[in-house]
């Protein structure tokens, strides 16, 4: 591991396992407010693991990000780091400035938006459901349809006509967006970036999140499993329990490699969508096994308000559905089979 | 955060550019193989193949090249493991002793025992077949029972061995025998048994599908010389924990039901179904992920790291997962499973159906990898 990822590794996990205590994630859920974590978060320049540093990034690589990420699923980090790692990442290649502040990314490359006109004066219109942390992001970065191709824009949502406030179970904000002519900072999408851009990308962030998301359940079922006493002695030591955290340590060891794959597949130089799809799909499989052994291992208390566990599993709830579910990725990896057919499976198996 | 270490591993150049000449030698090796041949997998036994395989320098290719080895790396080995099994390649005559018995012998074999085996496993003509369980020691290991004691120049053995792979096609054994009736795990040893030594009898023993993989040896005073003991005596528990993260760690414990995912593309790709066509994305979401856990773990071994607790997870993992892709082409795929007549898909399915429970069970259960896991979560 390099210098660098040690480095923001410790960063990281310094920050949030200080601060992102249970008193913080339930103030979350009650008022939205993130305790002064986000203004820490930018302070440490942990937003910007893909930004050069002539914009006030750390100019690292995708495996950098990686291990944020996965951070912020171990905390459950209330706050759009993801998305804003995202932003400011597309920002700089399509050479827009660098958002400040807290920002988002919208997929609207299917027409759901679309920009008129270019230069100053262009707009975007056009609505588009269910985009993390709208309501509180300043800056949105959308991939937009302009004349039969599409366009990277930078939006204030400020500008937006309705923000209509929803969220996931986890309380995170996924709200309704309309825009009407907004005024958007335009540039082409770069060349060697697919058109869903911020489907793919969203769901490789999502993969990782949920990848750290597994670890901290799987970690505090231990932990409880080894202190809980029942029949005079610790759970753990039963081996039905041992069975079945054993399964879930197989779905938490699976979805920390394969979540790992696509962003050393960028670092690589390599095009990750493939890895993105079985990241995806995979992790999302596992969500529900981690989930569902750590509330039954952890029994009636698990299930309370007042015990955190389901900080984590409310997010592995929510984030398996996001950015494309298992089944979505899961066709999109078949459909690239059967139209190579048989003879090159394997192949491409083995090439990711 | 911390139980495992899965570290990412990438095949260097030297180890991918030999994959172009694996499956060129492959293609031509197999040409005539039907699907339902390649079904058998690293259960197909077949001598002269695996004499090509030797010629090619492709068995021991890790070993020092003092005793005939490769001297390359396991990332090299790894390319050539991965490509056979995908192709469903006949490797049962070399596949223990490639994989455990050679290694077993390189870290504890006596100087000769090195000369002697190692060129016959690097030339592929010694199988060898593994001598573990009995009737009363399946799981429980250390309940072995077949004892050897000592006499005049070597070691008297009586017992017996049951599911032993390919014992009626092996040249050797290697044996966990009981050497001290006291000391449950310090009493073990383990011996290189030669199989045509008189007094030792191998009988069939014929699978719930009509085939024989697994065999009884009976041991009846068979003699094994001095010079035929492995290690220390009383060492062969030891010896034994580390080779079984040998057996535990490759490809070979995900990939046995390769041939019919290949069958389901094959009807998918016919049939667009869209059930089949996201489930055989689904399958390939899960084998772009437990061959990079495979992979981890050969990086592991390439480090002279201990590998057991992580080829452990995959071989859970991937005996899941093998052994669900029968289960999910039965239920996607409204054909009956067939071995007369039939087409490939329902050859194929039936005999991975009928072959499928002996997945989580072979190479350590599923009960027992599972403890291993739960010792390394420190539940236990």
């Amino acid at each position: 591991m390099s210098e660098l990822r040690n480095i923001l590794t410790d960063s990281v996990n310094g920050l949030f396992g200080d601060r992102v205590t249970r008193e913080l994630l339930t103030r979350f859920d009650e008022t939205g407010d993130d305790g002064g974590i986000w203004a820490e978060v930018e302070a440490q320049g942990l937003t910007r693991p893909l930004v050069s540093e002539e914009n006030g990034g750390v100019g690292g690589e995708w495996r950098d990000a990686h291990v944020l990420l996965s951070a912020a699923g171990f905390h459950s980090a209330p706050v759009p780091l993801a998305e804003t790692i995202l932003a400011s990442w597309l920002a700089e290649r399509a050479g827009l400035p660098v958002p400040e502040g807290m920002a988002t990314i919208i997929d609207g490359s299917d027409g759901s938006l679309t920009i008129a006109g270019d230069g100053g004066s262009a707009k975007l219109s056009g609505t588009v459901a269910r985009v993390p942390w709208a309501s509180k992001a300043e800056t949105a970065l959308v991939v937009a349809a302009q004349d039969g191709g599409v366009m990277v824009g930078a939006v204030r949502l400020s500008d937006a006509r309705d923000i209509s406030a929803s969220q996931n179970m986890a309380r995170e904000p996924r709200d309704d967006v309309s825009f009407d002519g907004a005024p958007v900072r335009v540039a082409h999408l770069p060349n060697d970036l697919p058109r869903d851009v911020i489907l793919q990308y969203g769901a490789m962030v999502r993969a990782a999140q949920i990848a750290g998301a597994m670890d901290k359940v799987l970690t505090q079922t231990v932990q409880y499993a080894n202190e809980r006493t029942q029949f005079g002695k610790p759970l753990g030591k039963f081996q039905a329990i041992q069975q079945e955290l054993s399964r879930m340590a197989g779905e938490a060891a699976s979805s920390g490699v394969i979540a790992e794959a696509p962003f050393a597949a960028l670092d690589a130089g390599q095009n990750p969508e493939w890895q993105i799809a079985a990241a995806k799909a995979r992790t999302s499989e596992a969500a529900g096994v981690g989930a569902t052994v750590g509330h039954q291992t952890h029994g009636a208390i698990g299930f309370t308000y007042e015990h955190s566990l389901h900080f984590a599993t409310r997010r592995l709830w929510s984030w398996r559905s996001e950015f494309g579910g298992a089944r979505f990725w899961a066709r999109r990896l078949g459909t690239r089979a059967v139209d190579r057919g048989v003879e090159n499976f394997w192949a491409d198996i083995v090439s990711g | 955060m911390g139980f495992f270490n899965f570290e990412p591993a990438t095949l260097p150049p030297e180890a991918e550019a030999l994959r172009p000449e694996v499956r060129a030698f492959l293609a031509e090796a197999l040409k005539d193989k039907r699907p339902v041949d390649r079904a058998w997998n690293w259960m197909g036994h077949d001598q002269d193949f695996s004499r090509k395989v030797g010629e090619k320098g492709w068995l021991g290719m890790t070993w020092p090249t003092e005793y005939g080895g490769g001297g390359r790396t396991f990332f090299e080995r790894y390319v050539v493991m991965e490509e056979m099994l995908a192709a469903g390649a006949p490797v049962q005559a070399h596949w223990v002793a490639d994989r455990q018995s050679g290694p077993l012998l390189l870290r504890f074999g006596t100087e000769e025992q090195r000369k002697f085996f190692l060129p016959q496993i690097i030339s592929g003509n010694a199988c060898f077949c593994i001598g573990m369980s009995e009737p009363d020691s399946g799981s429980d290991l250390a309940a072995t029972r077949t004892k050897a004691e000592k006499v005049d120049g070597g070691w008297k053995v009586n017992g017996t061995k049951v599911w032993t792979s390919s014992a009626h096609l092996a040249h050797y054994m290697i044996a966990l025998l009981r050497t001290d009736a006291e000391d449950k795990h310090g009493g073990l040893t383990q011996f290189i048994v030669d199989m045509k030594s008189p007094g030792l009898t191998v009988s069939p023993i014929i699978n719930l599908a009509g085939n024989h993989h697994f065999n009884q040896c009976v041991f009846d005073d068979v003699f094994v010389p001095d010079d035929r003991l492995v290690g220390k005596p009383g060492g062969g528990w030891n010896q034994v924990v580390a080779e079984l993260a040998f057996e535990r760690s490759g490809p070979e414990r995900y990939l046995s039901c390769i041939q019919l995912i290949l069958e389901l593309l094959g009807v998918a790709a016919q049939s667009r179904d869209p059930a089949m066509v996201e489930e055989v994305g689904r399958l390939s979401a899960h084998a772009m992920t437990l061959r990079r856990m495979s992979l981890s773990v050969a990086g592991k071994l390439q480090r002279g790291e201990n590998p057991s607790l992580e080829a452990s997870v995959v071989k859970d993992v991937g005996g899941v997962f093998e052994q669900s892709i029968p289960e999910i082409a039965a239920r996607l795929v409204e054909e009956e499973p067939t071995l007369m007549g039939g087409d490939n898909f329902q050859q194929v399915l039936a005999f991975l159906t009928m072959e499928a429970p002996s997945f989580s069970l072979r190479g350590g259960t599923r009960e027992i990898l599972r403890g291993i896991i739960a010792r390394g979560l420190g539940l236990r």
